[in-house]
């Protein structure tokens, strides 16, 4: 009963003040607010500095994956941040490595918190390039990441290995560091 | 679960009858007020449809708004000092504030004005005058930018200044007050007859804004007072308002209101154009400064000039008439279409138009009533058009909108009259809160107003607002002018004391920001443009820091081997490429202002330190995450110790 007539006082008054004459412009308002910043700052349209985390990630073939997972666990705001961030950007392949159907699986709505959780172990704030993480791996310190997990780096005469990923590239953009990275980073 | 059915239900009729009550008393005055409020609402995250750009008065800078919504956007320094900037205060901008009387820190701002393509407001520049030490700034509105300060030799009171022509061929700056020319030591008694008014012209380069005093008119000693430019038909003429004719030195309020009228004076700027041509001029020896700041270098130079070409009047007919205009006449107002002049005589019980065309007439027919000073006074009857009789009290300025309406602004009755150009009867009043100087329709000053608002700038505050001390904002008032009607919308605040305004539609400023400085094309001689260049290098006691800075640390962020007594130039230069990303830097005891950094630039501030220690610097703009980590340390040694130089981050 009680769940009954609170939405009906609901409509009653909602209706009650569209007849008082709230004006179309602030219902438009309204809307266009909704609508104008899904993304938070992500939707910033700016083509004249250089391209942030998350555009980078968008123009590179080889992380679609982890662009749609970016999008299904919607922390697209987090990679167009002031940062500083670095990224370790799992390559699509280094997601096919992963038991089959995992991906889909996270895909789907009602794990978009453990896929956020999973892509935010992936990002650390600082910017950690080549440089960076060679003397993180010389003075043996680890990298302290967004989900509170603190990874090793290790290097291994070329080679850096994060969290047991091997760096294969560095990109500078214009909010931190995208390291790409051949596997992706799962709790230990 | 009976009872509080019951209860919610009782709620319920409460809140319909509270609602019903409060519609009820909307019906009256609360509508009223929603829709107006709407009309001057710019949701979050929407842009304003017009910028304005509103001087600061005696802040000296100018401040740029958003219309409809009164938001205050940024204060650009102009010429004031202002320490949030580092305007003034680090070495790059020291230079702009270079006069012939030296570093000054404050000037009055008066009048901006926008630069101009074809009679159409064009985005590109906006000018403003300093009013107390004569100059004429240009700011970039790409990057809103103090770009340019020209001195005004020969002048006090830079008040009709800086108006610009149809195609920014000139920015003119006309004296207030009269001045022995060339300045000398003489009797002040001896005013009448010696002192002289000049009127300056300011030639602009259309590619880049540069500004060049081309010449001056050296008019009779009057107080020239403000100024407008003939616009289509009446293109080339530039039309100042004069009061004391009388050429009084004392007691102005009394001994400049005796003539029943006063000038405006009409200056046919292509005759002078010509005569510079032909070599008719005099060149007097004169001194002032000339400050550019290069933004490929991101640093201010100022030259000193030494003369100026000077045309004097009485010599050269045909370049300047007088039109007897009552009484004390303020605001010079050229109408849209170039063929009236109105001549606010703020002593007055009516307002004149005079005609363009009348004027050419009686010009060609000689129709002169004697001369002043060797210049033609052309017969009032012969040059008035219309006149708007008793429409207020105090009339001071006048803009137009694009449907041949007049709105003037009335000082001692406090208020905007709004009339019919041409039949000059009265068509609407509005009052304003209080006491109404300069009043603004974007595009005000150009063949095509945008005639939708109205910016009201008044001089006295009083009750608007919550009480601040003896001192209020100014406020202003925002009208909207679409209708027959004048109708309030906003109240809002202003900075200094708004005299004159500027305004245009945003999307002719919006598509040309200056998002980021290149660093690339970073041409300072200090600049670091990467950690790899990031050093210190001392010469004698003279140490120059390069340092860089990006999310979120400093390089170097260790410094060691500065000595008391040392004079350290911290040159900083922000490695960003990121729109919206400054750094800020400022060390303990630094005896001048923080820097604050645009993405690729590079600024300097000077440190003296005096105690020896360890003292740290950091970062005073919230940049980052990490922005509370972004901070360096600077060992002081004794002024004779061996501390070697060195510098690090992170030990290496």
């Amino acid at each position: 009963m009680k769940i009954l007539i609170q939405p009906s006082l609901a409509l009653l008054v909602l209706g009650f003040l569209i007849s008082c004459g709230s004006s179309p412009q602030t219902e438009q308002a309204a809307t266009n607010l909704a609508e104008s910043h899904p993304k938070g700052q992500a939707s910033v349209k700016d083509d004249v500095s250089d391209a942030n985390i998350l555009q980078v990630a968008i123009g590179s073939e080889a992380h679609s994956t982890l662009v749609a997972a970016v999008q299904a666990a919607e922390i697209e705001h987090v990679l167009v941040n002031a940062g500083p961030l670095t990224v370790f950007a799992p390559t699509n392949g280094a997601f096919d490595l992963l038991p089959e159907g995992t991906v889909e699986d996270l895909l789907k709505p009602e794990n978009k918190q453990a896929l956020a959780t999973i892509l935010t172990r992936h990002a650390a704030p600082g910017s950690f390039n080549v440089e960076a993480l060679k003397r993180e791996a010389n003075k043996g310190r680890k990298i302290y990441m967004a989900t509170g997990d603190y990874l090793e780096v290790v290097v291994d005469g070329e080679d850096i290995m994060v969290g047991g990923a091997k760096v294969v590239g560095t990109i500078q953009t214009s909010n931190g560091i995208i390291n790409v990275v051949d596997k992706v980073i799962l709790p230990e | 679960m009976q009872i509080r059915n019951q209860i919610i239900c009782c709620i319920c009729a409460v809140t319909m009858l509270f609602i019903v009550g409060s519609c009820s008393q909307q019906g009256q005055t609360g509508a009223l007020n929603s829709s107006l409020a709407d009309r001057s609402y710019v949701a979050p995250g929407e842009h304003d449809e017009f910028y304005a750009f509103i001087s600061g008065g005696y802040s000296g800078q100018l401040s740029i708004y958003g219309l409809p919504s009164g938001r205050l956007f940024r204060v650009v320094p102009v010429f004031s000092v202002d320490a949030e900037k580092g305007y003034g205060f680090n070495e790059e901008t020291k230079p702009l504030l270079n006069t012939s009387f030296g570093s000054i820190p404050w000037d009055d701002s008066h009048h901006p004005d926008l630069s101009q393509t074809n009679g159409k407001v064009d985005g590109r520049w906006c000018f403003i005058n300093g009013n107390n030490t004569p100059r004429i700034a240009r700011i970039s509105l790409s990057s809103f930018e103090t770009e340019e300060i020209i001195e005004i030799p020969n002048s006090a009171g830079n008040h009709s200044s800086a108006f610009v022509t149809e195609n920014t061929e000139y920015v003119v700056a006309g004296t207030r007050f009269a001045v022995p020319v060339p300045q000398r030591d003489m009797p002040i008694e001896e005013y009448k007859g010696n002192f002289k008014g000049a009127l300056s012209f300011i030639k602009v380069d259309q590619e880049t804004g540069r500004m060049n005093l081309e010449f001056q008119v050296m008019m009779p000693g009057f107080n020239f007072d403000l100024a407008h430019p003939g616009r289509k038909k009446s293109h080339g003429w530039m039309f100042f308002s004069t009061y004391n004719t009388e050429e009084a030195s004392t007691l102005l309020e009394v001994n400049a209101s005796q003539n029943d009228k006063d000038f405006i004076a009409a200056i046919n700027w292509k005759k002078a154009e010509e005569l510079i041509a032909n070599g008719q001029f005099e060149t007097i020896k004169t001194e002032y400064a000339h400050n550019v700041y290069e933004e490929s270098t991101h640093m201010a130079t100022s030259t000193m000039k030494k003369e100026v070409k000077v045309l004097d009047p009485a010599k050269y007919p045909g370049l300047v008439y007088f039109l007897p205009t009552p009484k004390s006449p303020h605001g010079c107002d050229v109408d849209p279409s170039g063929e009236y002049i109105i001549g606010s005589g703020k002593l007055a019980a009516s307002m004149t138009a005079h005609s363009f065309t009348k004027m050419l007439d009686a010009i060609e027919n000689k129709k002169f009533d004697g001369d002043a000073y060797g210049i033609p006074v052309i017969n009032y009857e012969d040059v008035v058009s219309g006149v708007v009789q008793q429409a207020g009290l105090g009339p001071l300025h006048t803009e137009f909108d694009n449907d041949g309406n007049a709105y003037t602004t009335f000082f001692i009755s406090s208020e905007v009259v709004k009339w019919k150009v041409g039949t000059w009867e009265v068509l609407d009043r509005a009052p304003t809160y209080y006491s109404v100087g300069h009043l603004m329709i974007p595009g005000g000053n150009s063949q095509e107003p945008f005639g939708k608002y109205l910016v009201a700038m008044n001089k006295i505050t009083k009750d608007r607002y919550l009480p601040t001390g003896p001192e209020l904002a100014h406020s202003a008032q925002l009208y909207d002018i679409s209708g027959d009607k004048m109708e309030l919308i906003l109240d809002f605040p202003t900075i200094g004391e708004p005299h004159y305004a500027a305004g245009c539609p945003a999307d002719l400023i919006k598509p040309n920001q200056t998002k980021i400085y290149e660093l690339e094309k970073n041409n300072h001689p200090y600049a670091a443009k990467s950690d790899k260049e990031a050093r210190i290098e001392r010469n004698g006691n003279e140490v120059h820091v390069y340092m860089t800075m990006i999310r979120s640390h400093f390089t170097p962020d260790n410094l060691e081997g500065i000595k008391v007594g040392d004079k350290v130039y911290f040159h900083v230069t922000n490695l960003e490429q990121d729109y919206d990303v400054p750094h800020g830097i400022s060390i303990i005891g630094a005896n001048t202002s923080e820097l604050l950094i645009m993405p690729g630039q590079t600024e300097t501030f000077i440190w003296e330190p005096k105690k020896e220690g360890v003292w740290p610097f950091y970062c005073t703009d919230f940049c980052s995450a990490l922005h509370q980590e972004m901070q360096g340390y600077i060992r002081v040694s004794g002024r004779n110790s061996n501390t070697p130089l060195k510098w690090s981050l992170d030990g290496d």
